[in-house]
């Protein structure tokens, strides 16, 4: 018979317990996932008592309270904390999102917090996104014309054109989409995911870009766009509110039209 | 000291930030054939650029007739006379250029009926030298900075930029007054790695982080500007912070000038408009200054909202929902993600808040950084751009969407003066290790750290001392406390404690350092504006109200060597860069 075993450091075990020190009656019990790749040990689970009589509304407000008054040691991505830049991406109870636009009020009980599902952690809630960032260049994010001589010559686009855009050039790449993503956790090495692909269809459908034929045809692919199945947590996922299942459906209409 | 392993790198140019500047700098580089990389403690995308949101300004006249000689009148006197006239005629001559050139990138600019890109009104922008408004700031909705941001790390990765992605930078390396690299940190595998180079670019952006509330991201610490002060050289007009007239009360989040740009304005608890009272012509859309200035004064007298009468309401509830939803849908959701407000039913609760650094990185026109030995001297193989440098062009406050636009014309000045300096692949002089020592030193006294101050709470003490003594209002009291409370937190550094000892993604080293960073400019900051007694610009002193020309028409330069800091002045350029134009004289500043 097969036997199977779990690769290193998949087992999590319990953490660390910090018990509040500050005597407050409005404690919040937040459970964080700790790895420390300096330890050799497998991941933990910490808990904190949060003080919530005295902390901002948001996730990330959280997460600052741990790291400046309990564990300074907590290790996590943070930048603009308005939900512009995409570093704070994480898994909170149970879905990805930006913590810093995540209400904790949101959250009845224990708090969970994890990193992004199925991407290789660095430490503590810090995720490798660099596969990520590299199909992201594989789509040439960058637009194609051959109008060089436009310091004279405006590049004119109407507004309709503009306005189909409009739902895709805002992604911020924070990820939480494509990690949320089943077909992607499996073959992430192979399928760009939805984040990339909705990336791509963003040059596709710019009206001054020339390239458009070639753009199509290199996601034509039975790995890198069609393991997409449509499950569309990537759209339920994006903190953002936009669409990349809606992107990724496009793309397919698309070459199947074209 | 425990002895780290350095690994070697040899470059043309080194930029350090990945934001506006610094990637528009590396894609200019590489496109002159120059061997660059492009160091950044965090991914491209992520820098706060992204947060921009009104738009870019440039005299394209595509809403109207505009001249680039209008644009420039506006930003001299924005600046209260304190920008170098020759570097703004450069900023305003150039910055259509620099637009349509973005355009040509990618950026998804809203557009006209014609298909043109759209421009908004924005605070101080006028037509024929102060005589109405004028549309002259580019937009993609209000989403600007975000993407340019997105086009121009493309445009980065079109060029084959070599990025050095999460790698914190330590010092520079300094060798007989010129600057032969930088050291630095990657975090992502703790070694350390030294950056050889015949310029380094440092386009690191501001350091609104030394106050307690900030529209700037936790990761604008200015680490380039203490970069530059450990190496022994100034940093200019550092007192000049300008408060944003509408962050999220309580939250500090920004909301755009644009809002007030397509209609929108500010009410009191009596339900005034009392931008009228303070700016009969402008109203709402005066400079940033002037507008933050009205709001600190009508909360002063009593006539703020809310439980404690500590803020004002930005109302766009009037606007037509399909504006909102055209050209501000950024802001409509920042508004109820923070504040919980319906904009299409409620004004948006707002306060001033800490926003851009006027001062920084002494440069000219060409981004050469400067200093003061007897007369204005440049620093060879140093050039800075962006929020980090201080060229002058906004001098003692900056008008809304000018920003952008300093980022990319003086990002590909940057470029283009060095490819004008360096001749690809020159050969490197080796560094001394002195540098690398002293460097190494600093970096593993923080890291072994085991005093009794929790950086922390160093900050938090930082923060709320430039809050409260260096705010939109300041007096001769209230400086002088500063300046003897701020040195607090700096002498605790001593005693600092780093629990987390590893190198690797170790986020308490990073911060412990850039509070380091931090407080060398919040010492600087205070201490300029404790000298500079006079009001100009965003600097509002009680007790001398006045703009004094006589004996402050003049930047300030400040060194910074442990708790001492010195200051000096240099004189701003009374001259324009070309006969295009004729130079600007002084004249009061009314909107």
């Amino acid at each position: 018979m097969a036997e199977f075993s779990l690769p290193n450091n998949s087992k999590i075990v319990k953490g660390e317990y910090f018990r509040d020190k500050t005597g407050s009656t409005n404690l919040k019990k937040v459970n964080v996932y700790r790895w420390n790749p300096d330890d050799g040990k497998n991941p933990r689970i910490d808990t904190f008592e949060v003080d919530m009589d005295n902390c901002g509304p948001k996730v990330l407000d959280i997460l600052f309270k741990i790291k400046n008054e309990i564990d300074s040691s907590l290790t996590f991505r943070r930048s603009c904390a308005h939900g512009v830049c995409g570093s704070c991406a994480m898994n909170v109870d149970g879905i990805n999102t930006l913590s810093c636009i995540k209400s904790h009020s949101d959250i009845k009980g224990e708090l969970n917090i994890y990193p992004l599902p199925h991407l290789k952690v660095i430490k503590d809630l810090i995720g490798d996104l660099s596969n990520l960032y590299k199909q992201y260049e594989s789509i040439q994010p960058w637009l194609k014309t051959s109008k060089t001589d436009t310091e004279k010559k405006d590049i004119l686009q109407s507004q309709k054109d503009r306005s189909k855009l409009d739902g895709y050039y805002e992604c911020i790449l924070c990820a939480c989409c494509s990690t949320s993503c089943p077909s992607y956790w499996w073959n992430g090495d192979k399928y760009l995911g939805p984040a990339v692909l909705l990336q791509a269809y963003r040059w596709i459908s710019d009206s001054r870009d020339e390239e458009k034929k070639e753009r199509l045809k290199k996601v034509a692919d039975e790995l890198k766009l069609y393991r997409c199945h449509t499950i569309m947590n990537c759209t339920n996922s994006c903190p953002k509110g936009l669409n990349p299942a809606k992107a990724i459906g496009s793309i397919k209409k698309m070459l199947a039209t074209s | 000291m425990k002895s780290y392993k350095i690994i070697d790198h040899e470059y043309d140019v080194v930029v350090l930030g990945a934001g506006g500047s610094g990637l528009r700098a590396a894609v200019g580089l590489s496109e002159a054939g120059l061997k660059t990389a492009c160091i950044s403690k965090v991914f491209p995308t992520r820098s706060h650029t992204s947060a921009a949101q009104g738009g870019i300004s440039a005299a394209l006249g595509n809403m109207g007739e505009d001249d680039w000689r209008w644009h420039m009148y506006d930003t001299v006197k924005g600046s209260d006379w304190l920008g170098d006239q020759d570097a703004i005629e450069y900023l305003c001559k150039e910055a259509p250029k620099a637009v349509k050139e973005l355009d040509k990138y990618g950026v998804p600019f809203s557009r006209t009926e014609d298909g043109k890109i759209y421009q908004r009104p924005f605070g101080g922008m006028t037509k024929n030298y102060g005589n109405g408004t004028v549309q002259r700031t580019c937009a993609a909705a209000d989403r600007t900075g975000h993407a340019i941001l997105h086009t121009l790390y493309g445009q980065a990765l079109k060029h084959k930029t070599e990025f050095f992605i999460e790698y914190f930078a330590l010092d520079l390396i300094m060798k007989n007054g010129e600057c032969k690299g930088l050291i630095a940190w990657n975090l992502n595998d703790g070694t350390i790695h030294r950056f050889k180079s015949h310029i380094t670019i440092i386009a690191t952006g501001g350091y609104g982080k030394i106050y307690y509330s900030a529209t700037s991201a936790h990761t604008c610490t200015g680490d380039g500007n203490g970069m530059v002060l450990r190496a022994g050289l100034p940093l200019q007009d550092m007192e000049f912070v300008q408060f944003h007239p509408t962050g999220i009360y309580g939250v500090g989040c920004l909301i755009s000038e644009g809002v007030r740009g397509e209609g929108g304005f500010l009410l009191n608890s009596k339900g005034e408009r009392f931008m009228e009272r303070y700016a009969p012509n402008a109203k709402d859309l005066a400079s940033r200054d002037v507008v933050s200035r009205s709001i600190a004064i009508e909360i002063n007298e009593g006539r703020g909202v809310g439980k404690e009468k500590d803020h004002v309401h930005l109302h766009l509830d009037h606007l037509d929902p399909k504006v909102i939803d055209d050209r501000l849908p950024g802001i409509a959701e920042s508004a109820k993600t923070f504040s919980g407000v319906d904009v299409t039913k409620d004004p948006i609760p707002v306060v001033p808040t800490v926003h851009y650094n006027m001062g920084g990185i002494p440069t000219n026109y060409k981004a050469e950084v400067l200093t003061l030995n007897g007369s204005e001297k440049v620093v060879p193989g140093l050039m800075a751009i962006g929020e980090a440098a201080c060229v002058s062009v906004h001098g003692a406050n900056r008008l809304g969407s000018n920003s952008l636009i300093d980022l990319v014309v003086f990002g590909k000045a940057a470029a283009k003066r060095a490819a004008e300096l360096v001749k690809p692949n020159t050969p490197h002089e080796d560094s001394p290790q002195s540098e690398v020592d002293k460097c190494l030193d600093r970096f593993d006294k923080i890291r072994n750290s085991k005093g009794e101050s929790n950086t922390s709470q160093l900050r938090l003490s930082m923060q709320k001392t430039m809050q409260s003594k260096c705010a939109v209002f300041r007096t001769e009291k209230t400086l002088k406390e500063g300046v003897d409370e701020i040195r607090k937190p700096f002498e605790s550094l001593e005693d600092i404690s780093v629990k987390d000892k590893s190198l690797l993604f170790n986020t308490d080293l990073v911060e412990s350092l850039e509070f380091d960073n931090l407080i060398r400019q919040a010492m600087t900051t205070m201490d300029s504006a404790y000298h500079r007694k006079e009001s100009r610009g965003a600097h509002a002193r009680e007790d001398f109200s006045k703009r004094d020309d006589k004996k402050f028409m003049k930047h300030t330069l400040a060194w910074q060597n442990g708790k001492e800091v010195k200051v000096k002045y240099r004189d701003v350029h009374a001259r324009t860069l070309t006969n295009d134009v004729q130079y600007f004289p002084p004249k009061e500043r009314v909107y």
